[in-house]
């Protein structure tokens, strides 16, 4: 059986070898590249990236969006997976609903949908002086607010949905052993609830800022080119101004912060797995 | 239960309807957007009308852009079902070292960046010298269909119990015939979940389809940018409305043959 089992191995080949091919060795290339000025090993190019300070307010800009749409959903989303994870019937098919089909409608079409809410003379201002709230419409369109509003919404169901399954498989007596040993709720929440429903946390904030972070589509319809993103200078380094070798520099820095999220998060999620 | 229990139940139901509905808002918002007979986007309609749907007709480009995004969407997600199938026996049943290293892999693509992915290719392909732009964009797209399929086959996988496929084997069908016959029927909701995500995430794709088109091979979604660009007219709000449609029927047929709650845990 020994001889089949390992040649069972070789049927990951086909697979294997097309993602090492046309994903893996491009990427590595596209590294490369990055260090190498003709041909010669140098960083000179993302020395030149971090002196200017255009560049340097673009990743700060990046990198607080992308903080406060993970903040923003984070906030959001807990309390909705707890309800979640004991709603039944009817109310669970409504929340299932609610995160199946935003994220089996495409980004475009969000993204597309909040310039209409967020125009000048739009649903939300219309709403807004309705209510006496403001006299005159607000500028919201082309606002980081807008943004990180309309990035939140459309990354919402990547933070809820890991949250709702640890919270689901945890036992629900678990709260009430605690509350019938006379633990005060607050005591509760901070022992039990929180601490079990940790590795749906990390999961769920890795995934959504490493959406937020590299997103492209929402900022450029939501912000456009006024307040350029990472993605943004890539896209237009490579589509429009030519400049290949400040593209290459950018999607590396890019593709850098997302493995280091990525493994900055399996290595959280083994840590608390390990200590339960 | 204490006061400060319903207190905090009472407020947790607060966010979770205030979640339900600002989840479904651009959704309803496009929906009301395409019916307006206005030519701008005011909200209510003044009058409910079909005239955008009506106008989507003489959209140029729009007919040629749905046929290549639903062409690249049912191919490369097929080629997925295959490679991805094989892999997942593999990584499942093998008893090679770094199975572990090799399921992180593949489904790795859907952490990375999409752009930064585009532009690599990009420069790839121009580097081997491929020029045609539809194989660029079913390439690109396997990458994009692949690590759903493969994050819901490897799910599934490690819970089927393959004495089955043995059974059969025993019983006289080939390797590759009770793989076919047994195993991909019992695991029917992982094939189907893990395809119609692959396929609405190759429909939706736009940052690594943009640096793989040419002037003739455009996707909806860049299509649909472009417009944006050009004349952003509610015609577009009628678009996205079919894609919502879209959306809703893949969703019926997942909730009727696999349940939702399956359908979420891949």
């Amino acid at each position: 059986m020994t001889g089949r089992a390992e040649r069972i191995g070789l049927l990951a080949l086909p697979g294997l070898s097309f993602l090492a091919v046309i994903y893996a060795l491009p990427l590595f290339m596209l590294l490369l590249k990055s260090v190498q000025i003709d041909g010669q090993f140098s960083f000179a190019e993302y020395v030149a990236f971090f002196s200017d300070s255009y560049n340097l307010s673009v990743l700060w800009r990046t990198v607080r969006v992308a903080l406060l749409t993970t903040g923003l959903a984070l906030i959001i989303a807990y309390p909705t997976a707890i309800v979640m994870a004991r709603a039944k019937g009817f109310w669970l098919s409504v929340f299932l609903v609610a995160m199946v089909l935003p994220m089996s409608v495409g980004v475009v079409v969000k993204a597309f949908a909040w310039t209409i809410l967020f125009r000048t003379r739009g649903v939300l201002n219309d709403t807004l002086m309705s209510l006496g709230i403001t006299d005159a419409p607000i500028r919201m369109l082309f606002t980081e607010t807008a943004l990180i509003i309309g990035a939140a919404n459309v990354f919402l169901p990547f933070m809820v949905l890991p949250i709702y399954a640890v919270l689901r498989q945890m036992d629900s007596r678990l709260p009430e052993a605690a509350a019938s040993l006379g633990a005060t709720p607050v005591f509760r929440f901070m022992n039990v609830t929180l601490p079990l429903s940790l590795p749906g946390v990390v999961a769920g904030c890795a995934f959504t800022f490493s959406l937020a972070i590299s997103m492209y589509v929402i900022p450029s319809l939501i912000v456009g080119e006024r307040q350029q993103t990472l993605s943004m200078l890539t896209a237009r380094s490579f589509l429009y101004l030519r400049n290949e070798a400040l593209g290459a520099t950018i999607s590396s820095i890019l593709l850098l912060i997302a493995i280091s999220v990525v493994l900055t998060s399996s290595w959280a999620a083994n840590r608390l797995g390990a200590r339960q | 239960m204490t006061g400060t229990d319903r207190l905090a139940l009472a407020l947790s139901w607060v966010v979770a309807l205030g979640c339900v509905i600002f989840l479904m808002l651009p959704i309803v918002i496009t929906l009301a957007a395409s019916f307006t007979s206005s030519a701008v986007y005011t909200l209510p309609p003044p009058e409910w009308s079909l005239r955008w749907y009506q106008s989507l007709e003489r959209r140029s480009g729009l007919w040629e852009a749905v046929t290549l995004s639903l062409n690249l969407a049912v191919v490369s997600t097929a080629i997925s079902l295959i490679l991805g199938t094989l892999a997942a026996i593999a990584v499942t049943r093998g008893s090679f070292r770094g199975r572990e290293a090799i399921a992180t892999f593949t489904v790795s693509p859907l952490m990375m960046p999409g752009l930064v992915v585009g532009v690599a290719l990009l420069q790839f392909f121009r580097e081997i010298g491929l020029r045609d732009a539809y194989v660029s964009l079913l390439l690109g797209h396997i990458v994009i269909t692949l690590p759903f399929v493969m994050r819901t086959l490897l799910a599934s996988m490690a819970a089927f119990d393959f004495s089955l496929v043995d059974a059969a084997r025993t019983l006289g069908l080939s390797y590759p015939r009770a793989i076919f016959q047994v195993l991909v029927p019992n695991l029917a909701p992982a094939y189907l979940t893990g395809g119609l995500f692959a396929f609405l995430a190759s429909m939706d794709n736009y940052p690594i389809s943009i640096f793989l088109t040419d002037a003739r091979n455009k996707t909806l979604p860049i299509k649909m940018l472009q417009y944006l660009e050009e004349q952003p007219d509610p015609s577009l709000a009628a678009i996205s409305s079919g894609l919502i449609l879209l959306a809703c029927i893949v969703l019926v047929i997942g909730s009727r043959t696999v349940g939702l709650n399956r359908m979420i845990r891949g």
